[in-house]
This record gives structure tokens, sequence and C-alpha cells, in this order.
């Protein structure tokens, strides 16, 4: 049972950091970015190929970021200067990097069994295989969320924000709302990337069929966060990220716990995640809100 | 505060679900299937089976416990899990993926592979001889010569030869580069077109026709689900189509000899009577290839593209 969660909570901490990528389109630039299912496993496959052929599994962890990066920019670009829509520049690179990922790793399964990867370090140090992956994924969502708090902050960061509330008035200011977007797929597709890596190197395996439904456990992620945790102010929004990763790895656990027909897993799983997401309504029923004013709207 | 309350709310809920599972008799196994589809269902079917035969009937004297990602290769890891801190007695791997995530989470509990092509360059095992490690089991690989030679005696005028696949599927890879190898071996041309998903098939297939005598399909899963597909397109042709194992014929292809992933598992099933009753140490147990082929024709479609079955492979004919 503990063992379980766990797990859970390992694999949620890495999922966490690519909620925080899906986060940044999804959210901030108002944007439903589909590159992700090919960013993350770009990340995966850059690993792995990294890893494979003896490089230090932190310098192919870091190329990942860099390749999911690149991937973000070619959304970018399809969106902003050749203005083709978002939703099918993130198909269309999704589908290009399809190609591209079976190139990096040249095959469509890449075993990284029983090699050095990023949670050898702390293993060494003696902490259980989980604990370590816990640990690293922790550590990293902390740095990331707390470098992520402070750009979001400076005058580019604000105006990337600025640009999914508002972009003519982003415009108005005399900033280049086209440059915050790629910015923005840049940032996020790094994470995704990035997370990619690090779930690969959990896995042991980085496989072309990786990506599949990595965009709905994404947006799941950042909803249920939002829902369960609040959204109290952008801290605690990137905080909730991790955490909204985590409870949907937490459902999926019970989920499997229960031992279910295993044909019903996903429908059970829609109904799980939905019942969730439904929790504040039933409260709200349960228990009318009392009128608050002053308070900051919902960002669309 | 409010959130938390719906958090232990949610909690409540499924702790209450979950107290009423487990009553576990006997050695535990458990079954990690990377997702439903024909092939892998049989074999876990065949595994439990051998099981079965061998006086381990589930809920009696053992807990068998199957597991399926449904195809999403994290929730692997979450089964995995699941598997090592129930602390089972053995487990079964259905499929590459499913083997290399739990045997990424234990070096202690056996395990067993099925459905798998190539276990070193999974690098699950050191060698097929003696894999050294907790991972053994069956392999899947093809006799793809005997099915090639099978096509040719099925439509002995073939010039071209059409191999379709899909690109992102290692073993299929494999399979096609020995295809072209007996292909080219034996003085006919090589053809190929490749899929990325179960929507390009439709596509695919028209193509390759157009180019092609005939056509052969290896052990693909995306190819293994859009059989009624290829079906539709190569009985419009009149192309004869060999596949790579028996559930493909059955569901629309011409002919196989071939693997049957219930003997697999079947087998697979009675490597593990090894382990549970005889304690056999596995990392002393060779891989095993299939050891039995069956031949499948479907005599259904070999009417509709117009192809008369040699007398001696009649009793092979399968009823639908």
């Amino acid at each position: 049972m503990f063992e379980v969660i766990k797990g859970a909570l390992s694999l949620g901490l890495l999922w966490g950091i690519m909620t925080i990528g899906v986060y940044i389109t999804y959210r901030i630039l108002s944007i439903a970015d589909l590159t992700v299912e090919g960013s993350i496993t770009l990340g995966a496959a850059i690993a792995a190929h990294a890893i494979t052929r003896g490089m230090n599994p932190y310098l192919g962890t870091l190329l990942a970021l860099f390749g999911g990066m690149a991937a973000g920019f070619c959304t970018g670009i399809l969106h902003t200067r050749l203005k083709i829509p978002a939703l099918l520049s993130g198909i269309l690179t999704m589908i290009a990097l399809y190609s591209i990922n079976l190139r990096v790793m040249g095959k469509a399964n890449v075993s990284l069994l029983r090699m050095d990867n990023v949670y050898t370090v702390f293993e060494n140090l003696g902490l259980e295989p989980t604990w370590a992956i816990i640990t690293l994924g922790a550590i990293g969502v902390v740095v990331i969320v707390c470098l992520l708090y402070w750009f979001f902050g400076t005058e580019i960061g604000c105006a990337i924000r600025a640009t999914g509330n508002n972009p003519y008035m982003v415009r108005a200011q005399g900033i280049n709302t086209n440059s915050m977007i790629i910015l923005g797929l840049v940032i996020s597709n790094g994470l995704v990337s990035l997370g990619g890596a690090l779930i690969a190197q959990n896995q042991n395996f980085s496989d072309i069929g990786m990506g599949t439904g990595s965009i709905v456990i994404g947006l799941a992620s950042v909803i249920i966060g939002e829902v369960l945790f609040g959204k109290r102010n952008f801290f605690m929004r990137l905080i909730s990220l991790a955490f909204g990763a985590i409870t949907y790895r937490i459902i999926i656990a019970f989920v499997l716990k229960l031992g279910m027909h295993s044909n019903d897993l996903k429908l059970f799983t829609a109904i799980t995640v939905a019942v969730a997401l439904a929790l504040p309504m039933i409260k709200d029923l349960l228990n009318p809100p009392k009128i608050v004013i002053g308070e900051g709207g919902q960002d669309a | 505060m409010k959130k938390l309350f719906a958090i232990l709310v949610v909690l409540v809920v499924f702790v209450g679900l979950t107290g009423c599972t487990n009553s576990a008799k006997g050695p535990k196994v458990g079954i990690i299937q990377l997702a439903e589809h024909v092939a892998l269902d049989s074999a876990s079917e065949g595994f439990i089976a051998a099981l079965e035969d061998g006086g381990y009937v589930d809920g009696e004297n053992i807990t068998i416990d199957l597991q399926n990602a449904q195809g999403e290769q994290t929730n692997l890891s979450t089964i995995g899990d699941r598997f090592v801190s129930e602390k089972v007695d053995l487990i079964l791997a259905v499929a590459t993926p499913a083997a290399q995530s739990i045997a990424g989470k234990t070096s202690t509990i056996p395990i067993l592979g099925t459905a798998i092509t190539d276990y070193v360059d999974a690098r699950l095992a050191l060698s097929n001889e003696e894999p050294g490690l907790n991972v053994s089991g069956t392999t899947d690989m093809n006799p793809i010569k005997e099915q090639i030679e099978l096509l040719i005696k099925l439509a002995p005028e073939t010039k071209t030869v059409g191999v379709i696949y899909n690109s992102s599927e290692d073993n299929s890879i494999l399979q096609a580069k020995i295809a072209k190898e007996n292909i080219e071996g034996m003085g006919l041309n090589y053809e190929e077109v490749t899929v990325t998903s179960s929507n390009d098939v439709q596509q695919a297939t028209q193509s390759l026709v157009e180019k092609c005598d005939a056509i052969y399909i290896p052990t693909d899963n995306t190819l293994a689900t859009a059989m009624p597909v290829v079906h539709g397109v190569v009985v419009k042709s009149k192309t004869p189509m060999v596949c790579g194992e028996e559930s493909m014929v059955r569901e629309g292809g011409l002919a196989t000899i071939g693997i049957n992933y219930y003997d697999l598992g079947y087998q697979t099933g009675l490597m593990a009577m090894e382990i549970l009753k005889d304690k056999a140490d596995i990392s002393k147990m060779p891989i095993k290839s299939a050891t039995k082929f069956d031949f499948a024709i479907n005599g259904n479609v070999a009417e509709e593209i117009g192809i008369a079955i040699p007398d001696d492979l009649t009793e092979h004919i399968i009823d639908e």
C-alpha cells in the first residue's frame, strides 16, 4: 500500500515537470499545444540516445531540454510567422517529431535497463531507488518552480502572461506578441521534454509510443491541481501543478489496485477524474459560497 | 481547508473501495500486459491454462493478478510498483515494454516474458542460452522464411512481394528486414510501405497492391488490429496475403504458418511451473522459441481472392 503511494509520488513528481510545461501553454498562453505528445518522446529519445552512447546522464537530460525547446520553437514559428492555427501547428510538429524520434533512437524502443542514469547518483548515496527518484523529482520541481516564478515576474515574463490574457493590450504597449508566444512555447516544450527524459530513465526504456495520451494526462493534472489545491497566487499555482500530477497518479494507482476488469480501466479513470473535478461544484451545492468582491477573475 | 476536505473525501472513498480486495491463497503470480489485443490476450490465457493443467487453479491454490496497462506505458510503472509491494512470487510480462518496466523495479522476483522478440537487444537477458539475470521466457520470433515459402506456394506466379508494417515497432522492422533478405534470396522483387497508425492502413495497402502481386505482413500490433481494413483492400484487388500469425488470418488474412500465441503463453506457463514447483533458477533457464507452428488458411478469403488451396493444405482451412 505504502509502496504504491510512493511509486505514484515518484511518477507524479516527474510528470509534474511535464505538467508545468503544459500549464504554460494551456493556461498562461491560452493555447492547446499538441506538440507535447511529440516533445515528451523527443526528450526520452535524446536522453536514451545519449546514455546508450556512454554520455553523462545529466548531460543527456540537459540535451533533452534543449531538444524540446527546439521543438517548441518550430511550433512557434509555424504558428506566428506562417500564421497556421495553434492547434494545427502543434499537430504538425507532433507528427514531424514522430519521424525525428525514430531517427534519434534508431529504432522504436531503446532499453536503458541496468545503465547509469540520473537517479544512480542518489542511489549511490544509499537511497532506495524509489526514494532516489522522489528526491531528484522533488528537487527538480522546486528548482523549476522557483526559476519560473522568478522569470514570470520579470518584464519579459509578465509580457508572456499578458499576451495570453489580452494580446491587444500587450501590442498596444509596444510588445511583440509573436515573440512572446514563441518564447512561451519554447519554455513549455523544453520542460515537457525534460520530463520525458526523466520519465524514460525511471521506466528504463524510451519507446516511440511513450507520448500516447500524455496531453490528456497533462491537462487532467493541471485541472486537478487547480481544483484541489487552489488558485491562490502564482507560486502556489505552480506548486499545485506537481500536486495535481501526483494526485492523478494516485488515482490511477488506486484504480489499478481495485483489480477491476482491465477493459474498464479507462472508463473508471475518466469517472474518477470527473468526480474529482466536480467536487467543488458538489460542495457549492451543499454549501453556497459567499459572494466575494475584489478578487481577480479567472484567467481564460 | 475546504480543498483539504475534498481531497480527504476522495481518498477515503478509495480506501473504502480497496479494502475489500485481496484474499490471497498459495503463491501469487502477477501478469503485466502492455495492451488489449488478441495476440497478447491469448498469450496470457495460454499461460494461465498451463498453470491450471499443472494443478494451480486461480483462486484455489494460486492467486493470479492480471493487470493491463491499456497501452499507456506509464501505467506499467504503477502496476510494477504494486506487484513489487505485494511481493508476488512470479511475474509474467507480456510484450517488451512491460518486461523492461518491471525488470527495472526488481532484480529478485523471477520475471517470465512472452511476446518478446529479442531479449538481449532489450537488455533483459545477457544471452539467450543463459539469461544470467531474473528474466527469462519465450520469444515470438516468427518463422518468416517458411511464411514466405507458403506465400509462393499459394501464389506461384508471384514476381513482386509487398510488405506492410508499422515503422515504429521494433519487432516489425526486424521482421521486414528478414523478409526482405528471404524474398530477394528467392529471386523476387521486394516492395514495402510503412504505416504509423491504424488510420494509415487503408491507403498504404491500396498503394501496395498496385505495386505487387502478393503481400506479406509480419506480426505487427497495428496491422493486427487493422486486418479487416487490409482484407477489404486485398479482396478487391485479388492479392494473396500471408500474415505473421493465426489471429490475423482469422481477421481476414489468407494464410499463415506461425506462432500461436496461446501455445507460446502455454509454453511460458510450463516454465512458470518449473519455477513455482521445482524452484528452478530463472537465471539459468534458456529463452525458448516456439516449438510448434500452425498452418492456418482462411477458406473464405481464399474463395474471395480466387486462390485454389493445394490438396496437402486443405486440412488446415479454418472455418469461420
